[in-house]
C-alpha cells in the first residue's frame, strides 16, 4: 500500500506520508516479532475465559492498627500466600496486589481449588504460647486417656506460677469438667471414654470453673480428642478460629503432633526480626530472633516460667496460623534475643526465620469473592465474546463500506492496524506485567472499535467538508487534518482520562475493561496519526480518489460540493478565519 | 445511502436543519421530564441489584436435562434461602442464591452436583461476599466524582467553564436516564452494569466535546459580524456535526449491539450482556443529551454575557432594520437570505480559507464539470 513518493501535496501537507507509514510497519513487525520470540503468541486469558478460581481478598487491619494496610505489609502478605499456594504443589498460580487493600489470587484450572481457597485465606498470625499438652497427632481411643490425664496435672502449676487470670485459662483448657450432656450425646464411645477418664480434675478447677467455664473445656477435650492431624480438613479446621487469648488445640505443621497449647504469651507482632544463622561452633543451623521492648519483657517473663516446668511443659510452641511451627524447650530465662535450635536443615531454618518474620504481619483477610469458572464456561465466553467482536465488526465495516465507500478501505486498514498494535500488545503486556485478558478486557476491546472508528469519521467528514467548499482532494485533505487531529485529540484525552481514572480507582474486573480501554485509546491516537493521516495524503494522489470517483466517497457531485464560481461572491464572512 | 450523503451536504450549507435552539425549551421540557420519571422509578422501585452487590452465590452448570423447577427446588432446599434458576442458551442452568456464606457455598455445590448429576468440577460458582459489591460501589462513586472533577476542570481549561457546566449537566442527565431506565425495567445491576455506566462517561463526554469543539471554532470572533448571534451559530454547529454525531452514535452502537446479541442470544446472562445493555441505553442518552441539551445550555449560557447580549441586540436591530426597507425587494430579500445561510452555515469554520482561490484542481475540475 506504501506507495513510492511521488512528490509532495500541493497544499504542504506533511511532506513525508511514507517515513510514518514506514515507522509504524517496522513498529508493527518488531511487535510481532517481539511477540513470538517472547513465545507469547497469544494474550494471556483470565480466569473467567480460561477456567480455573480466582479468589478476592481483602486486607482488614487490627483494631487501633488502621495504618497496618500498607504497601510494605501487602507485599509480604503476598509473599506469604504465594508460598503457601505454591506449597499445595499449585503451579502457575498468581498472587498480586490490587488497590491498596485487596490481593486477588487466580489458580488456573485442574487444581485443588478448595484446598488452595482454605489455605489462602487463612490468617498470617504467630503466637508463642505455652505447650500445656503434646502427642502423636492421630486420635486412638485406648491411649487417649494418658494425653488426658498429663493435661489435667499441666495447669496446676502454672496457675501457681503465672497470673490469676492466665491461670483460669489453663485450667480451662485441661482440666476436664465432668460430663457436661451437650457434648456427650454426640460423641461417639471413644470420647466419652475420653471423658471418664478425665473426669478426676484437681478439685481447686471445679470449683473455680462455672458451668460455662466446664463446657467449654469440655469441647476442647473433644476437640482435642478429635483432632487428627493427619487429616487435613481436620487439621485445617483446628487452624481456624485461634483466637489468642484461648486456650487451643493445634497440630504441628511438619510433624504428626498435636498439641493442646495455652493462651498467646507474646505475638508475632513483637518479633522485631528474625533469621537463619549458622553456628560455626556446633556445626548446626540455628533461628536468631530479636523482641521489641515489650515483646522482651513478655518473653523474658514466659521462659523464666517455662523453665522451671517438667517435660513438657517447658516447651513454648510457636504458632503460625494456628499450627505449630517449632516447639523448642526453655532452658533458661531469655530476654530480648533469643536462638532456637534444634535439628535445622539450611532450609528449614530460613522457613521458620521466614514464618517469624511473617509473623510480625498485623493483617488479617477476609475473603470477599470466590468464582469458579470451569473450563468448559470460559471457552465458551472467549468464544462469544469473540464473535461478538466479529458481528461488532463485520457491522462496523458494513457501515463504512456503505457510507463511505472507497474511504471506508482506508479506515479498514487502520481498524487493521489498530487491531494488530493491540492484539501484540496485549500479548507482550501478559508476561510483562502480569495482565491478563478476561471478559470485561474483551469488552473493553469492543468498545473500542467505535472509539476508534469515529476518528476516521472526524477525519472524513472534515475532508468531505473541505471538498463541499469546492477544494480539490489533496488541499481538502491537508485542509481538514489540523481540525480533526484537535478535535480527535481532545474526545481521545476526555475516553483516555475515564479509563485512567477507572483504572486507578476501581479493582477487579472493572480494571481490566478500563485498561483495554485505555489502552486501545491510546493506540487510536497513534493509529491517526501515523497510518491513516498518511496513508489518506498517499491516496490523495492515487486517481482513484483524486477524481473523486463514485465509488471512492469523495465524490464531489455527491457531496454537493459548490462550484467554485461561486466562491468569488461573497467577501463579507460572518466570521474571523480561522485556521488551526 | 446518497440521499444521506445529500443531507449531509445540505445539512453542511445550512440548506436544512433543525432549530435546535430555537426549540430548546420543549427539549429542555422532555428530558425534565424524563429525569424525573427516572428519579421517581428510582425512588419507587428501587434497583435490582445483583448478587454481587448483596452477597451470595451463582452457579452455572453445563448442559442439563434437569427442568428449572427442579433445579429451583434443589437449590433452594441444599441453601435454605431463595433461588432463582434460568435457562441458558447452551442448554445449562444459572442458578442464583441471595444471602450465601461463601464457606457455605461448597456444600450446595456438592449437593446440587449431586441432585442434578453434573460433576461437581463441571459447576462453575460465582460467591462474592456482601461486602465486596458494596466495595466496588462505593469505588464506582469514588471514580465517577473524581472523573467529573477532572473533566470539568479539563474543559474549563479546553474550552470554557459555560461549556464544563452544560457538559457536566448532560453527563449527569444520561447518568440518570440510564440508572432510571434500570429502575423501570427492574434489570439486574451487577458490577458489568457499573462498568457500562462509567464507560458511558467517557462516551457521552466524547460526542458532547465534539460538539464543542466546532461550537468553539464557529464563534470565533463572533463579536465581529452583526449578522448571526450565539444561538444562530450554535445551531449551525449542531447541524452541521450532526451527520458525525449520527455515524459516531451509529458506529458506536453497533459493537455494542453485537455484544448484546451474543451476550443475551447465546450466553443467556452475565458479564457480557450486563455492560452492552449499560452501555445500549447510556450511548443513545448521550448522543441525544449533547445535541438536545449540552449545546443549547451552552448557548443559553454565552447568550446571557454582556457581550452576547449586545450582539444580539445589534444582529436584531440589523434584521429589523433589514425588514423594514420594504417589501418591495422581497424576492432579492430572499435571495441574499439564501446565500447568507450558504455562506454562514460553517460560520467560520472553513469561511476564511474560501477567499483564497482554489488550489490544484486543474485536472479535476475538469472532471467534475
Amino acid at each position: 500500500m506504501a506507495a513510492p513518493k511521488k512528490g509532495r501535496g500541493a497544499a504542504g501537507g506533511q511532506g513525508k506520508p511514507g517515513r510514518a507509514l514506514a515507522l509504524i510497519l517496522i513498529v508493527m513487525a518488531a511487535l510481532t516479532g517481539g511477540m513470538f520470540l517472547a513465545k507469547q503468541p497469544t494474550p494471556r486469558l483470565g480466569i473467567d475465559l480460561a477456567g480455573g478460581t480466582s479468589i478476592t481478598l481483602e486486607a482488614k487491619a487490627e483494631p487501633g492498627q488502621e495504618k497496618a494496610v500498607n504497601k510494605t505489609n501487602m507485599d509480604t502478605a503476598v509473599e506469604i500466600m504465594e508460598r503457601r499456594v505454591n506449597g499445595l504443589g499449585v503451579s502457575e498460580a498468581e498472587v498480586q496486589t490490587q488497590g491498596t487493600r485487596n490481593i486477588i489470587v487466580n489458580i488456573p484450572k485442574g487444581t485443588n481449588s478448595a484446598q488452595a481457597r482454605a489455605q489462602v485465606g487463612t490468617t498470617a498470625k504467630l503466637y508463642f504460647r505455652p505447650v500445656l499438652t503434646v502427642t502423636q497427632g492421630t486420635p486412638t481411643p485406648e491411649p487417649s486417656a494418658s494425653p488426658s490425664g498429663k493435661a489435667s496435672g499441666s495447669p496446676s502449676p502454672k496457675a501457681s506460677a503465672s497470673a490469676s487470670e492466665k491461670a483460669t485459662d489453663g485450667d480451662k483448657a485441661a482440666s476436664p469438667s465432668s460430663k457436661p450432656s451437650a457434648s456427650a450425646t454426640t460423641q461417639g464411645r471413644a470420647v466419652t471414654g475420653a471423658l471418664k477418664a478425665d473426669s478426676s480434675p484437681s478439685p481447686k478447677a471445679s470449683e473455680s470453673a462455672s458451668a460455662e467455664d466446664q463446657a467449654a473445656a469440655a469441647k476442647l477435650q473433644k476437640q482435642f480428642q478429635e483432632l487428627d492431624c493427619s487429616n487435613k480438613a481436620s487439621r485445617a479446621k483446628a487452624a481456624q478460629g485461634s483466637k489468642a487469648g484461648d486456650t487451643v488445640v493445634a497440630c504441628g505443621q511438619d510433624d504428626n503432633m498435636k498439641y493442646v497449647l495455652g493462651p498467646a504469651e507474646v505475638s508475632g507482632t513483637e518479633v522485631k526480626s528474625a533469621k537463619a544463622a549458622f553456628d560455626q561452633q556446633r556445626g548446626m543451623w540455628i533461628v536468631q530472633m530479636e523482641f521489641t521492648g515489650k515483646g522482651s519483657k513478655q518473653f523474658q517473663t514466659i521462659t523464666k516460667k517455662l523453665s522451671a516446668q517438667q517435660e513438657p511443659q517447658n516447651q513454648f510452641a510457636i504458632a503460625l496460623d494456628g499450627e505449630v511451627v517449632s516447639a523448642p524447650r526453655v532452658s533458661e530465662q531469655l530476654s530480648g534475643s533469643a536462638e532456637i535450635s534444634g535439628s535445622f536443615q539450611q532450609d528449614t531454618a530460613e522457613a521458620l526465620a521466614n514464618q517469624l518474620s511473617y509473623g510480625a504481619l498485623p493483617l488479617s483477610f477476609k475473603e470477599q469473592s470466590v468464582t469458579t469458572v470451569t473450563a468448559a464456561l470460559g471457552g465458551e465466553q472467549l468464544r462469544a465474546g469473540l464473535i461478538a467482536g466479529a458481528i461488532g465488526l463485520a457491522l462496523v465495516v458494513i457501515y463504512l463500506v456503505a457510507y463511505y465507500r472507497g474511504l471506508a478501505f482506508i479506515a479498514l486498514l487502520s481498524l487493521l492496524v489498530s487491531g494488530i498494535l493491540s492484539y501484540t500488545i496485549m500479548s507482550l503486556l501478559g508476561p510483562a506485567i502480569g495482565f491478563a485478558l478476561n471478559l470485561p478486557a474483551v469488552c473493553g476491546a469492543i468498545v473500542a472499535i467505535g472509539i476508534t472508528a469515529d476518528s476516521f469519521i472526524v477525519y472524513f467528514e472534515r475532508i468531505r467538508d473541505e471538498i463541499r467548499e469546492g477544494r480539490t482532494l489533496r488541499p481538502a485533505v491537508e485542509r481538514g487534518w489540523p481540525r480533526a487531529r484537535r478535535t480527535i485529540l481532545v474526545s481521545d484525552f476526555v475516553s483516555f482520562l475515564a479509563a485512567a481514572v477507572l483504572f486507578v480507582v476501581t479493582v477487579g474486573k472493572v480494571q481490566g475493561f478500563a485498561f483495554t480501554l485505555g489502552l486501545t485509546t491510546l493506540l487510536d491516537v497513534v493509529v491517526v496519526f501515523f497510518f491513516t493521516k498518511p496513508l489518506m495524503t498517499i491516496m490523495a494522489r492515487k486517481k482513484f480518489f483524486a477524481s473523486g470517483h463514485p465509488w471512492s466517497g469523495l465524490d464531489p457531485k455527491r457531496l454537493g460540493a459548490k462550484p467554485p464560481l461561486r466562491r468569488s461572491r461573497r467577501t463579507n464572512a460572518p466570521t474571523e478565519p480561522k485556521e488551526a | 445511502m446518497s440521499r444521506l450523503g445529500n443531507l449531509g451536504a445540505r445539512l453542511y450549507r445550512g440548506e436544512v436543519g433543525y432549530d435546535f435552539i430555537g426549540k430548546r425549551r420543549i427539549w429542555y421540557g422532555v428530558s425534565v421530564l424524563i429525569t424525573i420519571t427516572a428519579i421517581v422509578g428510582l425512588a419507587v422501585s428501587g434497583l435490582n441489584m445483583g448478587i454481587e452487590f448483596k452477597g451470595g452465590a451463582v452457579f452455572t452448570t453445563p448442559k442439563t436435562s434437569v427442568s428449572v423447577d427442579h433445579a429451583e427446588e434443589v437449590a433452594s432446599e441444599a441453601s435454605g434461602h431463595q433461588a432463582i434458576v434460568q435457562k441458558l442458551g447452551n442448554g445449562g442452568l444459572r442458578i442464583q442464591i441471595t444471602e450465601v456464606d461463601t464457606a457455605k457455598s461448597d456444600q450446595i455445590k456438592d449437593k446440587l452436583s449431586e441432585e442434578l448429576s453434573v460433576p461437581s468440577e463441571k459447576i462453575a460458582a460465582d460467591l462474592v461476599g456482601p461486602s465486596w459489591g458494596e466495595q466496588i460501589a462505593n469505588k464506582a462513586w469514588t471514580g465517577l466524582g473524581v472523573f467529573m472533577v477532572l473533566v470539568v476542570i479539563y474543559l474549563a481549561i479546553a474550552f470554557e467553564w459555560r461549556m464544563a457546566v452544560a457538559a457536566l449537566v448532560a453527563l449527569i442527565h444520561d447518568i440518570t436516564i440510564t440508572v432510571g431506565v434500570y429502575a423501570l425495567v427492574g434489570f439486574e445491576v451487577t458490577p458489568g452494569t457499573v462498568i457500562g455506566l462509567l464507560t458511558i462517561l467517557g462516551y457521552s463526554l466524547y460526542d458532547t466535546v465534539v460538539v464543542f469543539d466546532s461550537l468553539k471554532e464557529g464563534t470565533k470572533g463572533i463579536t465581529k459580524q452583526t449578522r448571526w448571534t450565539y444561538s444562530d451559530v450554535a445551531n449551525r454547529s449542531i447541524n452541521s456535526t450532526l451527520v458525525r454525531s449520527i455515524n459516531t452514535t451509529v458506529v458506536a452502537l453497533l459493537p455494542v449491539a453485537g455484544l448484546l446479541f451474543i451476550g443475551g442470544g447465546v450466553l443467556g446472562a452475565g458479564m457480557l450482556n450486563d455492560i452492552s445493555l449499560a452501555l445500549f441505553v447510556g450511548l443513545a442518552a448521550g448522543a441525544y443529551s449533547s445535541i438536545f441539551i449540552a449545546t443549547p445550555l451552552v448557548a443559553d449560557l454565552k447568550e446571557r454575557e454582556p457581550q452576547m447580549k449586545a450582539l444580539k441586540k445589534r444582529v436584531l436591530a440589523k434584521r429589523a432594520a433589514a425588514s423594514a426597507k420594504g417589501e418591495a425587494t422581497e424576492a432579492e430579500q430572499a435571495d441574499e437570505d439564501l446565500t447568507d445561510t450558504d455562506d454562514a452555515a460553517p460560520a467560520g469554520a472553513v469561511v476564511g480559507q474560501r477567499q483564497q482561490p482554489p488550489r490544484g484542481h486543474g485536472r479535476t475540475s475538469e472532471k467534475r464539470r
